[in-house]
């Protein structure tokens, strides 16, 4: 293998690189922006809209309760929601969304409450609806509350202490650290996802423009034509793929990174990390981790995609082929954000191992025996992989087919 | 110096099965001469021109180029041979200097003398201007000189043209076949594809006609025209062809 032949191609490759819009958008302007502020900025976006709809105090319509005054009373006293009288059209008027909620009391509510009778409430709403959902929560406290209340009067009318009602609470106490739990085992699965998915997705644009795109463009019999290796040629190219692949994930955890410190910084609790206030934050020994343990997905996607490029006419139909597998991909890296552990089996199915393993570097714990075979065994996927790519770009058929 | 002996390539093709794209076409190319294979499309010129590069393997037969042996040593091969066809195109993100200089590192020549070759063939070919365009950026001339300068900047002994003027203007096609005649007078073996009959007339000091694969004749204009009793090379390939000749199919 000539270092020199492989490092001429790959400069060269680079700095063409370098002149490609497409690539510097989608392996340098994408990561660096537009994932941060679809993560954090869609999430402050909707956190806003959340906050907006709790402090708004819409119309609730209430059916019936005329004859009841202490349920009204109750209903009127909730905060942040006007009760009005109820429109013959009012199912309409939810359904149109131009009213939240209307809330049905029964007859004698009030008189059958004394009577110690079984009464039902009706709140219809508009299900899955944020601001339906919203109001009927607010209704439900305040029914709560009241219903609360009625039982303590009845349990203090029969002379027993209101503790008779509540003779023991529970409380769930978190005792692993607070960056290893909640949210954070969240976060770090998000984070896996990322760099899986920007592993694969930032090398893919370079991988066809080099294969694929080479032979529509006809620079690939001129190069075919140099004395090069084919083996050298194909290396170099492999190269840059690899380079823009890791890149990108690097740049997107970096500028993720970034973006949780200034959130946090700024206090704006835009990410909704879970009620114990998890800090979203990478440190730099997990962000190398991660980075280490991306290296050899990365060969094995960039082995796979010029394999694959390398075999199509044209860059549309080299995308054909690679667009789909990016579901391939994300599957087993949106699995780690579910709550699957590591074992030994797990260990050793590609993709999923890594984003399993970054979830945990990402929160800090280190499985060493767990990190040694995945590194190997994806390690020797992206050997095989890269053994293909080299002799499938040796292949007439491939290069010259028609 | 080629020698081609027995060269043949045969391709596997779903719909029509083995197909005979060269067969066993032997002939010799010598230096200081422009050697011509004339045919009609789909004959085998390309593929012929493409095994003596080196970029592609032939099924039997070989060549021996400068030397070196087609299929034994194809890198030492193409580092002998400088490779024109209206298919090698440029990158289109390298400027016209850049383009040359990719090609003149990967045939391994050093920085001082790689500086040197390119400030003498940008002089040559009156590039000096348009050196820092890039590729996509140039004329059809301007690439032209390009290919040119990449095809030369290692000062191969060999040089191979497959059909080099076609779909060129008259002006870029006559830079095109003065630059072969210069590259015979400066003693290079030269071997030159077309199926334009007044430019092998123009330029070829052998020709040979290719046809479904088979070399079919060959010699000087003047031997050819002896030999099948025709003075027009046009007459003299409708005679020599007829008889093999089929449509080429779509691809």
């Amino acid at each position: 293998m000539s270092l020199r032949n492989v490092g001429i191609v790959y400069r060269k490759e680079l700095r063409e690189a370098l002149r490609d819009r497409r690539t510097v958008v989608a392996s340098v302007v994408i990561p660096l922006f537009l994932f941060p502020l679809l993560s954090v900025g869609f999430g402050a976006l909707v956190s806003d809209i959340v906050n907006k709809t709790e402090e708004a105090s819409p119309k609730v319509m209430v059916i019936g309760g005329d004859d009841s005054p202490g349920v009204l009373a109750a209903l009127k006293a909730t905060p942040k929601v006007e009760i009005v009288s109820a429109a013959p059209n009012w199912k309409d008027l939810v359904v149109e969304k131009d009213i939240p909620i209307t809330v049905e009391i029964p007859p004698g509510f009030d008189k059958n409450i004394a009577d110690q009778k079984k009464l039902e409430v009706f709140i219809y709403k508009y299900s899955g609806e944020l601001k339906s959902e919203s109001a009927a929560g607010k209704l439900n406290d305040s029914l709560r509350t009241y219903r609360e209340n009625v039982v303590k009067n009845r349990v203090v009318a029969q002379k027993l202490p209101v503790e008779v009602l509540d003779p023991f609470q529970v409380t769930q106490k978190n005792v692993a650290p607070a960056e290893k739990s909640g949210a954070a085992l969240f976060f770090g699965g998000f984070i896996a996802y990322i760099v899986v998915f920007l592993c694969f997705n930032g090398g893919m644009h370079p991988a066809i423009d080099l294969t694929a795109g080479e032979k529509e463009r006809g620079t690939m019999e001129t190069i075919l034509s140099s004395p090069i290796a084919r083996s050298h040629l194909v290396v170099g190219k492999f190269l840059l793929v690899l380079t823009t692949a890791l890149s990108t994930a690097a740049l997107s955890v970096v500028s993720m990174g970034i973006s949780f410190a200034l959130v946090h910084a700024l206090q704006a609790k835009t990410i909704q990390a879970g009620k114990e206030g998890i800090e979203m934050h990478i440190g730099l020994g997990a962000a190398l981790s991660v980075f280490i343990m991306a290296i050899p997905l990365a060969v094995l996607f960039s082995s796979i995609q010029l394999m694959i490029a390398s075999f199509a006419k044209t860059y549309k139909e080299a995308q054909t082929y690679l667009v789909p597998m990016i579901f391939i991909v994300i599957i087993p890296a949106i699995a780690a954000m579910l709550p699957i552990d590591l074992t030994a089996k797990l260990a050793l199915v590609p993709i999923l191992n890594v984003s399993l393993l970054c979830k945990e570097l990402v929160i800090g714990t280190y499985h060493w025996n767990y990190i040694a075979i995945i590194f190997t065994s994806t390690c020797a996927y992206a050997s095989v992989a890269l053994f293909l790519a080299v002799k499938m770009f040796q292949r007439e058929s491939v290069l010259f087919r028609s | 110096m080629i020698q081609a002996s027995g060269l043949s390539k045969r391709f596997h093709d779903k719909k029509r099965g083995e197909i005979r794209a060269v067969d066993n076409v032997s002939f010799v190319a010598k230096p200081g001469q422009i050697y011509g294979l004339l045919g009609a499309n789909g004959a085998g010129k390309t593929t012929t021109l493409r095994m003596l590069a080196t970029i592609l393997e032939p099924t039997d037969g070989t060549a021996i180029v400068q030397g070196y042996d087609v299929v034994e040593s194809p890198e030492k091969v193409r580092a002998e041979v400088g490779f024109l066809s209206t298919a090698t195109a440029l990158y289109p993100r390298l400027t016209s200097q850049e383009m040359v200089e990719y090609f003149g590192r990967l045939n391994g020549m050093d920085e001082a003398t790689l500086k040197k070759r390119l400030d003498e063939l940008f002089d040559r070919l009156e590039m000096n201007e348009f050196r820092d365009r890039r590729c996509d950026k140039l004329s059809t001339g301007m690439k032209q000189k390009t290919s040119i300068a990449r095809t030369l900047v290692h000062d191969p002994p060999v040089m191979i043209f497959d059909e080099p003027t076609s779909g060129l203007d008259v002006m870029t096609a006559r830079s095109i076949i003065n630059f072969i005649r210069e590259c015979r007078d400066r003693g290079k073996t030269v071997i030159f594809s077309t199926h334009i009959m007044t430019e092998a007339e123009k330029l070829c000091d052998v020709v040979g006609i290719i046809q479904s694969g088979k070399l079919l004749t060959e010699g000087t204009l003047a031997q050819l025209r002896e030999k099948h009793g025709e003075e027009d090379l046009e007459e003299i390939f409708v005679k020599v062809v007829a008889p093999l000749y089929v449509e080429p199919e779509a691809k």
